[in-house]
């Protein structure tokens, strides 16, 4: 076997901390997994080197199973949905580790649904980045979970009838104890967030609403250029502090972002479970 | 006397039980307690009947070795956590039956790609689906080998007593190391819930995980040694060695090449060769009265037990039976059975489904010696006599 050879051009935060060999990556130009790739580079360099080396990445299957591919890092590119039972085997065995996931939104919450709300159950010490694309995209565009009303797709040809999962309220009823969402537009405070969820110790989600020009772009937005994208992003999302103040005619169709809550009322699991290992084995201390 | 002894028994490759506790014990103890000696420090499992004695015992035992017990929210979700649990450097296991062990399929394949090393437990029981839920079987021992999609092999285990059930148990956590694989171990109801006498050796081999001997900028995490299929070392997360675990096709590297038709190729004969090549290796039997056979069972599993005994009544009749246990059922060992239809004149099959490794049988034997299979169904064991019926038809 043959080891790829890098090439000369490379960012400097992709040289520290990418698998440049592997560049360029699989996204379509324009896309929105590059935003969130860089996010969560920029989250851990600022949060101090010897968090990277303690990183571990899991993803599922998706474009979003991609993100951490390209990272210098041990990354487990898993099955689709299947990415929470794997990192919570990781951070049990390995509290020290911190333990990162990207999944998309079919990936968490269609295929992958159960594991998350038994994740979010348990509370187990995860950072989950969710890109959310509003549709399956790299099986060519069909209806998911998220994708607005009455929106062609591949498999809705006469409108999207399917009602959406709003991923804040579950998580929210079923234990995560973090929750922010944002979109490829509000970069830096995706990255705080990022920041503020892998410091939080508990289940952390981050649902970051991301375009995708090829599919998305053509079949939500009606137009293919990631700049219109960006704009509709902008123009459409409200301060969650500002959608208190909103009926919910007025919030149809926006995009809420925000930090929508941050508890530390929960036991984290990871802790519970070498807690219990302790007793059963005598040792108080 | 004892030195020697224990020094004869050395030599011809059995280890001696130089330190050894009797006492009685039921299949699924014998399962947990030899999980733990062989170094099973996770097991993530689903409750499922008949099972699920072995997911109570490891919830009791884990937690005073030190390991860790998590009651997953699905068997999808049991045998992901194991591949998670393997790679952050744990010896894991999870036990399942039918329903389960056909949830656990997809991540089985991701287990052989990413050659995770894992045990699984499948307490068989009577299928399809839900079935006949109290019921033994022997209904799946082709759904090991061949359930999860595209092409590789596995080792799957059948013991036949709670001794078995002891020892193959090391030995399925043994060859998981060895090979970095998931191995089976291909219980059924009955051996679960049998209470017998075991002995307890506590001198027995146990394969430790085998950890890179190189720096991380020159390991490969999948490049075997040169003429060789597997690559026994492997690193846990966060030991720096930055390794990828893809369920993607991927290279020796764990670069995900799921367009190169040339790495493609290797990486999949390479996984189908470390277990088919080694099948010398891996296979093991045991043979009963062979020495004067003609007419021989081939058995695993519960009808083993009556095999012995139909054989020993054949004797007493005239007809010159022998028994062969299969140890391990996968890789099949197509070289012992083609040597045994050339000194046999005919092959008796009983099996507690509707004949599956008959056909494997038959397939070796290459139409060298008669070949029948004795099918039972439905959660009935086999009666001595039932065998009996097959043997003095063969022998006419």
């Amino acid at each position: 076997m043959v080891r790829r050879s890098p090439p000369d051009f490379a960012h400097y935060l992709a040289k520290k901390y990418m698998r440049t060999e592997m560049l360029p990556t699989a996204f379509c130009p324009g896309c929105g997994l590059g935003i969130i790739e860089r996010a969560i580079i920029m989250a851990i360099d600022e949060l101090g080197k010897d968090l990277w080396e303690r990183t571990v990445f899991v993803s599922g299957i998706g474009c979003s199973g991609w993100i951490p591919v390209y990272f210098k890092c041990d990354v487990l590119h898993t099955l689709h949905g299947r990415a929470l039972p794997i990192a919570t085997a990781i951070k049990v065995c390995r509290p020290e580790l911190n333990v990162v996931v990207t999944m998309g939104d079919g990936d968490s919450m269609a295929i992958g649904g159960n594991h998350l709300i038994h994740a979010a159950r348990r509370n187990i010490d995860l950072t989950v980045v969710v890109a959310n694309n509003m549709l399956y995209s790299l099986t060519g565009g069909q209806v998911a979970p998220t994708t607005p009303q009455n929106v062609y797709t591949n498999t809705t040809p006469y409108g999207n009838f399917e009602p959406n999962f709003n991923l804040m309220e579950l998580m929210k009823a079923a234990g995560a104890t973090y929750f922010a969402r944002w979109t490829t537009w509000h970069f830096v405070q995706l990255k705080n967030s990022i920041k503020k969820a892998m410091e939080h110790r508990g289940f952390a989600v981050v649902e970051v609403v991301s375009q995708c020009p090829t599919y998305a772009g053509r079949y939500i937005l009606g137009k293919p250029d990631p700049r219109d994208f960006m704009e509709w992003f902008k123009e459409n999302s409200v301060p969650v502090e500002k959608s208190k103040e909103m009926s919910e005619e007025e919030l149809q169709g926006k995009i809420v972002v925000g930090e929508f809550f941050k508890r530390s009322d929960r036991r984290e699991f990871a802790e519970k479970v070498h807690t219990l290992i302790r007793a059963a084995r005598g040792d108080s201390g | 006397m004892y030195f020697l002894a224990s020094c004869l028994v050395r030599i011809l490759g059995r280890s001696f039980p130089l330190k050894k506790e009797k006492k009685l014990m039921i299949g699924y103890d014998a399962v947990t307690d030899a999980a733990i000696l062989a170094g099973c420090r996770f097991f993530a499992g689903y409750p499922i009947t008949p099972a699920t004695e072995i997911a109570e015992r490891m919830a009791e035992k884990l937690p005073k070795s030190g390991g860790i017990f998590l009651q997953m929210e699905d068997e999808l979700a049991s045998i992901n956590s194991l591949i998670g649990a393997s790679w952050a450097g744990f010896k894991a296991m999870t036990a399942t039956s039918g329903p389960g062990l056909s949830l656990m399929m997809e991540g089985l394949g991701y287990a052989v790609l990413s050659e995770t090393p894992m045990v699984i437990v499948d307490v068989q029981r009577v299928g399809p689906s839900t079935g006949m839920v109290t019921y033994p079987s022997q209904g799946d021992v082709c759904q090991v080998r061949w359930g999860s999609h595209g092409d590789y092999s596995i080792i799957a285990i059948a013991p036949a007593s709670v001794q078995d059930s002891f020892d193959y148990t090391i030995m399925a956590f043994n060859y998981a190391e060895l090979y970095r694989t998931p191995v089976i171990l291909l219980m059924d109801e009955v051996i679960a819930h049998l209470r017998e006498p075991l002995i307890v050796r506590e001198d027995v081999e146990i394969v430790k995980r085998k950890r890179p001997s190189m720096p991380p900028e020159e390991f490969m995490p999948f490049m075997p040694k040169p003429g060789e299929y597997v690559q026994r070392e492997m690193p846990a997360l966060g030991e720096g060695y930055k390794v990828i675990v893809e369920s993607t096709m991927h290279d020796e590297l764990g670069y995900r090449e799921s367009e190169s038709h040339e790495v493609g190729s290797r990486t999949i004969a390479r996984l189908w060769n470390k277990i088919e090549k080694n099948v010398e290796k891996i296979a093991k039997e045991e043979f009963y009265f062979m020495e004067d056979a003609e007419i021989a069972v081939v058995s695993y599993g519960c009808p083993f037990r009556s095999a012995i005994n139909a054989a020993k009544t054949a004797r007493k009749e005239g007809i010159n039976v022998g028994v062969v246990k299969m140890i391990t059922i996968w890789p099949f060992h197509d070289s012992m059975i083609e040597k045994l239809a050339e000194k046999v004149k005919a092959i008796v099959v009983p099996e507690m489904n509707m004949s599956k490794i008959v056909r494997e049988v038959a397939r070796a034997a290459k139409g060298k010696a008669k070949v029948l299979g004795v099918p039972k169904l439905a959660g009935q064991m086999h009666t001595p006599e039932d065998i009996l019926v097959a043997i003095r038809s063969v022998a006419r």
